[in-house]
């Protein structure tokens, strides 16, 4: 219960500023999170992917007078992937992509897709749902339904009509993907604000005269942030994972983009080596499946520990 | 119960009448001459697609479109899809029993091997089944779909040659193809047991083994989790004790007390089963060359054969909005504490 933290916390230190309130909040959520080795796996592995995402000009460099930078360089057209040789640490795909700078930049491919997706999600949900929390009655219900009719789609059925609609792209993948989640979050703030509005803190605020949006910026949606942290760490993974199946489904980014899904479906036709070599293209799929696979578990992993920490119903019973 | 019933049934039509809307409302992005194919009911009309959109009023308001687009709908008029060369309706008929095959032996999978593995993971807590079933289950839930089925083909076809892609080997093709193979429901293993002819049944199991692991391993990872976790709870409860206390022994005390209860938060999962089934088929059945309604939708959309796009969804949507009432209802049925 965040709303009890926050009063537990100022009994235990007498007038603490909002932000050292945040910030014993932060070691108190790092120090829990230490406790589970899974958890520490987690956040690791996504430390790992922010650093390659950061550093990604250090690491692969693109090629003097290479204009767009998640273009991957390659140098000729030949069909046939070659295995890892110097200059080429993972190997080339067909058409001579190098695999290496394909995964590195992709990982800021990864984490742009998830952090956009998810933060216009949350803006739409904040917006339907916070009206239909705050102000109950029909406008609820006309949202409600809305968020219904939404959900009766499988989420991965509804973003490959979506994007067959607007067009192939990495960009309408977007659109589509931020479409298709934010139903969930609107109804995930809904509930959050339908229980906050009882709590006396609001009671307060409006008998010391602060009106309807006051009340809502500085009082409601701070509240709400803990299950929305959860629930979105939760979500990175499965927006990346449907991203690239998209990518892989050949509706997502085009080929040659720096994106782990688009390079897995160029593996797809190379699966199988030559007779008597079954192996012998392995790293065209090994290479990108390993780095969004570790991506997801990282996630997995930290929104299991985050859920775990946050929510203390849920604490101990694994 | 009955009234809860009716209720749920009454409600049905409206959330399908809002995914009509829903999914019209987004073909009306397009282009009145894109528009125009969702009429054509076979190649030789794609020409006339002008005369189409002039006899169809596709430039006239939301409304009256969405009108005449709805009473074709209900008419099972869903266009023509050049993907699959033959109307809609027709493709979702020829296409749909292989997902139905493929769908019904993953969901065996997942029910026996979650619920089973979750039991014993919960019954024999912190020893190694447990430890095993947790790794297991952590993997498959970081596993996205494609990267473990072209892992599966990868082993299974490319290091042995045990499980190749595809529906069914050659021979058995020209043989179902022939006059002495009845083809009864569509589904290939059925349709081999009806005519007696085993090894086409083998050659159709052998081809669907790969494609339902594939689809089974992410949703049984997440039951053999909530099993495992609901069953731990349920251990703990007093009718647990009171039953051991009366001497019975403990298979009895886990398939008769504990289990039957805590399979009931396994239920509510059963719409997520059935929607990671549907999603996790249009994957799969690309990555092994599947005739099924995923593979065709997917097509489509990559093939921008509105029509078919459109058809597929509204076929999927229908059959997700049954299943969710369906699983209400289980449920409502199951647990006598709830009652809406």
């Amino acid at each position: 219960m965040p709303g009890v933290r926050a009063t537990a916390t100022s009994l235990a230190h007498p007038a603490p500023t909002r932000m050292a309130a945040w910030r014993s909040g932060t070691l108190d959520l790092l120090r829990r999170l230490r406790r589970n080795p899974l958890s520490v796996v987690g956040l690791g592995l996504i430390v790992f992917f922010v650093l390659v995402a950061i550093l990604a000009p250090v690491l692969a460099p693109p090629p003097p007078g290479h204009r767009d930078p998640y273009q991957i360089p390659h140098e000729s057209f030949a069909p046939d992937p070659r295995p890892p040789h110097p200059g080429h640490p993972f190997g080339t795909t067909t058409e001579q992509f190098d695999l290496y700078y394909g995964i590195v930049w992709g990982t800021r491919t990864a984490f742009r897709v998830s952090l956009t997706v998810i933060g216009i999600s949350v803006a739409i949900g904040l917006v339907v749902g916070g009206l239909a929390g705050y102000r109950g009655g029909r406008v609820d219900e006309l949202f409600m339904r809305l968020t219904d009719v939404f959900l009766a789609f499988p989420g991965l059925i509804l973003a490959v009509v979506i994007v067959a609609i607007l067009g192939k792209g990495l960009d309408k993948v977007l659109i589509a993907l931020s479409l298709v989640s934010w139903p969930t979050y609107a109804r995930l703030l809904r509930g959050e604000i339908l229980s906050i509005r009882q709590r006396d803190f609001v009671e307060a605020a409006r008998a010391l005269g602060a009106g309807d949006l006051r009340i809502f910026v500085r009082h409601v949606i701070p509240n709400t942030i803990y299950p929305v942290v959860v629930y979105g760490s939760l979500d990175m993974a499965s927006v990346v994972i449907s991203a690239a199946a998209l990518s892989f489904l050949g509706l997502g980014a085009e080929v040659g983009y720096a994106d782990w899904g688009m390079l897995i479906n160029l593996s797809r036709s190379w699966i199988i080596g030559s007779p008597g070599h079954a192996l012998e293209y392995w790293f065209t799929f090994v290479f990108p499946g390993l780095a969004i696979s570790l991506f997801v578990l990282g996630w997995n992993l930290l929104g299991d520990a985050f859920r775990d920490i946050l929510d203390p119903r849920l604490r101990g019973s694994q | 119960m009955l009234t809860f019933i009716l209720r749920r049934l009454l409600l049905l039509p409206l959330v399908v009448l809002g995914t009509t809307i829903l999914i019209f409302a987004l073909t009306q992005l397009l282009s009145p001459a894109m528009r125009a194919s969702l009429f054509v009911r076979d190649a030789n009309q794609m020409r006339d697609l002008p005369a189409i959109v002039r006899k169809y009023g596709l430039d006239r308001p939301f409304y009256e479109q969405y009108g005449t687009w709805l009473r074709g709908v209900l008419r099972g008029d869903l266009g023509y899809s050049f993907v699959a060369r033959q109307t809609v309706a027709e493709a979702i008929r020829g296409y749909f029993p292989m997902t139905v095959e493929l769908t019904v032996l993953s969901f065996g999978l997942i029910v026996g091997v979650g619920i089973w593995l979750g039991t014993l993971s919960a019954v024999h807590k912190d020893r190694w089944i447990d430890h095993l079933s947790r790794v297991l289950s952590i993997a498959g839930t970081g596993l996205p779909t494609f990267v473990w089925g072209l892992a599966l083909l990868l082993l299974f076809y490319g290091i042995l040659p045990w499980f190749p892609p595809g529906r069914l080997s050659l021979e058995a093709d020209l043989f179902v193809h022939s006059d002495q193979f009845r083809r009864y429901t569509g589904m290939m293993t059925v349709d081999a047991l009806l005519n007696r002819q085993w090894w086409i049944f083998w050659d159709a199991l052998r081809h669907l083994v790969l494609p339902s692991l594939t689809l089974a391993y992410f949703i049984a990872a997440v039951l053999v989790r909530v099993t495992r976790s609901s069953m731990l709870e349920t251990l703990r409860q007093d009718y647990v004790r009171t039953a051991r206390a009366k001497g019975l022994d403990e298979p009895t005390v886990i398939r008769k007390h504990a289990r039957r209860n805590a399979l009931i938060p396994v239920i509510t999962l059963s719409s997520l089963v059935l929607v990671g089934l549907l999603s996790g088929a249009v994957i799969t059945e690309t990555i092994f060359d599947l005739p099924g309604i995923g593979r065709w939708g997917a097509q489509a959309a990559a093939q921008l054969d509105i029509a078919a796009v459109t058809g597929f969804a509204l076929f999927v949507a229908v059959l997700t909005v049954l299943g969710n009432m369906a699983a209400d209802i289980l449920y409502a049925l199951v647990d006598p504490r709830i009652r809406y």
